[in-house]
């Protein structure tokens, strides 16, 4: 295994506000190595979206606590001052983020918007030589035309296109790490896979390390290596695509498995879906913070168990459930599908 | 664009002749002094009332009175009541003074109130917002009327620093002019620079949570740049149409209580002159060369505002 690009370590973020301090991130810790795909998933306000925007210093505000620390090779992002994450940023890290209609300015050309984020870090460039560049990016990000629609505003796009040129944006200086954040969410189904299999042949073609940032499993599915699960500020589970898919831990990723639609069960009454809604940041009940809507909640779950692997046939498999692998398991089965309990409703039909 | 500029024109000309027929009608139905008897004088006979009436034609119907005034509109044959004067000849005298208080003034406001508007929302919630925010709430609190007298006791009796109102032609003496015009400026610019800086900060702190400002950081580009390239110049695009408007309507005389209290010979004065008199020549040539003035800006906005903002002129090319 190669050594890691970027290793996120006990990562905290709260933001002080006015009704107390709201610990947004609490301790994620995760590695990514080039090449990988590794998905963060959750449900919004899990706190994986403020994970991302950290390790990029977007999240850098007067109220915002950050410890723990981000390396990017040897250096740390957390540490770094102003500058050098300026540096940085669309040079070593590009993020895509989640609405391509409203994340272009409207009153510049697409190709000088481009233009302008390589001069930013390459202030020789000419602008001619910018413009080939970006012709040759979306080129390479499936944009046809690229010669005439580098010069177009991105009210003359569609979404799908913006979210190639977005890519395009973010491919422009060949980073080492790209973060997408929630790429696909705005977008129609099928534009979603189109998307989908550009962002998974530029991993492979670019060995380009990605964090994708998602709350829809389906996506994952399609283009993830590793996977972290979040919740409520923490990571409840991570492992690999497989064995989040077929063996997972946590009550709170079956819950995520269960609702997914899936063509090849009998089509329930109603989707399944987890009961209740994520816990308020500012009022964390004890122990495990999903213990209200899970149907398996017992004695131990008042205190909160570490992120530990629990598989004696999985090393890098780690959750935090009290439950063994075995208890896991039976439970699963009982429900004859991966997820939580569907709706009363549905039991009895 | 030839097209789009000859819908302005059309829509020009449609809200010139309204503003005509408004003001016309408005000047008929308000109760007043027969006009014919005050050319007259007071002790003049029926007969001479009569005569006159009927020499400038008072005693025709509405609609025909209204076209003879339009004919003399076209021809600049309008003439004042009394004295006999050509309307077309004040307006013309006017519009130096005017121009030179308007253009100036707008200088400074749109100049300072964008200044102030910019640190005053790039230090959001700072000591310097906070008073940069007071200073602009005095602005827009302090009417033109009290104002000019406290500028004109403390800089023009106190100090005497500069003169007290009056205005001398640039070409007479342009050390003289700017003297003179500091003071009008400063009045008539204090309460849009207020306002301007509002706006602007208002509409800054808005354009700060777009998600293109995120990409614009997330492109690595410096906090400036950010500001700039993408905050300022989005947020530009409504001040430009309220300067627009407002450059449009003080070109066209509404600095009328400035130009009178620095007692500047513009069109302000001669519309409150016109006003003050109730004769309807001047209030029409006044209203009409305003009303002009307004439509042209506000069309001069609209090029502009296609120049700032590409999705304007996708309505063109639709068509």
């Amino acid at each position: 295994m190669s050594a890691p690009l970027l290793s996120v370590s006990d990562l905290k973020v709260g933001f002080a506000t006015e009704e107390g301090v709201v610990q947004a991130v609490d301790g994620a810790s995760f590695e990514l190595r080039p090449g990988e795909v590794v998905a963060i998933v959750g449900e919004s306000g899990s706190g994986k979206s403020v994970t991302a925007q950290t390790i990029i210093g977007l999240t850098r505000a007067n109220n915002a606590r950050i410890e723990g620390s981000v390396k990017l090779g040897d250096q740390d992002l957390t540490a770094a001052d102003d500058a050098e994450m300026r540096e940085l940023r669309g040079e070593r890290i590009a993020m895509v983020f989640q609405d391509p209609m409203t994340s272009f300015n409207p009153v510049y050309r697409l190709g000088d918007q481009i233009v302008e984020a390589i001069r930013a870090h390459h202030p020789d460039t000419s602008k001619k030589q910018g413009r080939q560049r970006v012709v040759e990016l979306f080129e390479a990000v499936g944009i046809d035309d690229a010669e005439r629609r580098v010069d177009d505003y991105p009210h003359e796009f569609s979404g799908g296109m913006r979210q190639r040129a977005m890519i395009a944006m973010a491919l422009a200086l060949e980073p080492e790490v790209l973060i997408a954040d929630e790429p696909t969410t705005a977008l129609d189904v099928t534009i979603q896979a189109q998307i989908l299999d550009l962002l998974a042949e530029l991993n492979r073609e670019r060995n380009l390390a990605t964090i994708l940032i998602t709350h829809d499993l389906g996506v994952v599915a399609e283009v993830a290596d590793r996977v972290l699960v979040m919740y409520a500020g923490k990571v409840v589970e991570e492992g690999t695509l497989d064995e989040i898919f077929y063996d997972p831990q946590h009550p709170y990723t079956w819950g995520l498995l269960g609702s997914l639609t899936r063509i090849d069960r009998p089509r329930p009454h109603r989707l399944p879906q987890i009961a209740g809604s994520p816990p308020s940041l500012l009022d964390l009940p004890d122990g495990c913070p999903f213990r209200p809507r899970c149907p398996h909640e017992f004695s131990k779950c008042t205190q909160y168990p570490g992120l530990e692997a629990r598989r004696p046939d999985a090393a890098e498999h780690r959750d935090r459930c009290w439950m063994t692998p075995e208890e896991k398991r039976e439970k699963r089965v009982v429900e004859g599908q991966i997820g939580l309990e569907p709706p009363r409703e549905v039991r009895q039909a | 664009m030839a097209r789009f500029v000859v819908r302005r024109l059309v829509g020009m000309v449609a809200v010139l002749f309204a503003v005509s027929v408004i003001v016309f009608f408005v000047f008929m139905v308000v109760p007043k002094q027969n006009p014919a008897q005050t050319l007259a004088g007071k002790n003049a006979t029926p007969i001479l009332v009569k005569s006159i009436e009927e020499e400038w034609g008072f005693d025709e119907s509405l609609p025909v009175q209204y076209t003879t005034m339009m004919k003399k509109v076209f021809t600049g044959e309008l003439t004042s009541y009394k004295p006999r004067l050509p309307v077309s000849d004040r307006i013309i005298e006017g519009i130096p003074a005017t121009f030179s208080l308007t253009i100036g003034a707008a200088i400074i406001w749109l100049f300072f109130g964008l200044l102030l508007g910019y640190l005053s929302a790039i230090r959001a919630g700072g000591w310097l917002d906070r008073i940069l925010t007071g200073v602009s709430i005095a602005g827009i609190s302090l009417p033109v009327f009290l104002l000019a007298p406290v500028l004109i006791y403390f800089f023009a009796d106190k100090l005497e620093i500069f003169p007290n109102g009056q205005y001398v032609p640039f070409e007479e003496d342009p050390v003289e002019w700017l003297k003179h015009l500091i003071l009008p400026w400063v009045t008539l610019a204090v309460l849009s620079i207020g306002f301007y800086s509002r706006v602007l900060r208002s509409n800054m702190l808005d354009v700060m949570n777009e998600d293109y400002v995120r990409t614009a950081r997330a492109k690595g580009l410096s906090e400036r740049q950010v500001m700039t390239r993408h905050v300022l110049r989005n947020s530009l695009i409504p001040v430009i149409t309220l300067f627009g408007l407002d450059f449009g309507a003080t070109i066209a005389g509404t600095a009328i209580i400035t130009e009178v209290i620095f007692s500047i010979d513009g069109i302000g004065n001669y519309a409150a002159e016109a006003v003050a008199k109730f004769e309807l020549p001047p209030i029409m040539g006044v209203a009409l060369y305003g009303a002009f003035f307004v439509v042209f800006v506000n069309g001069l906005v609209d090029i502009a505002y296609a120049y700032l903002d590409p999705r304007v002129r996708l309505g063109e090319s639709a068509e």
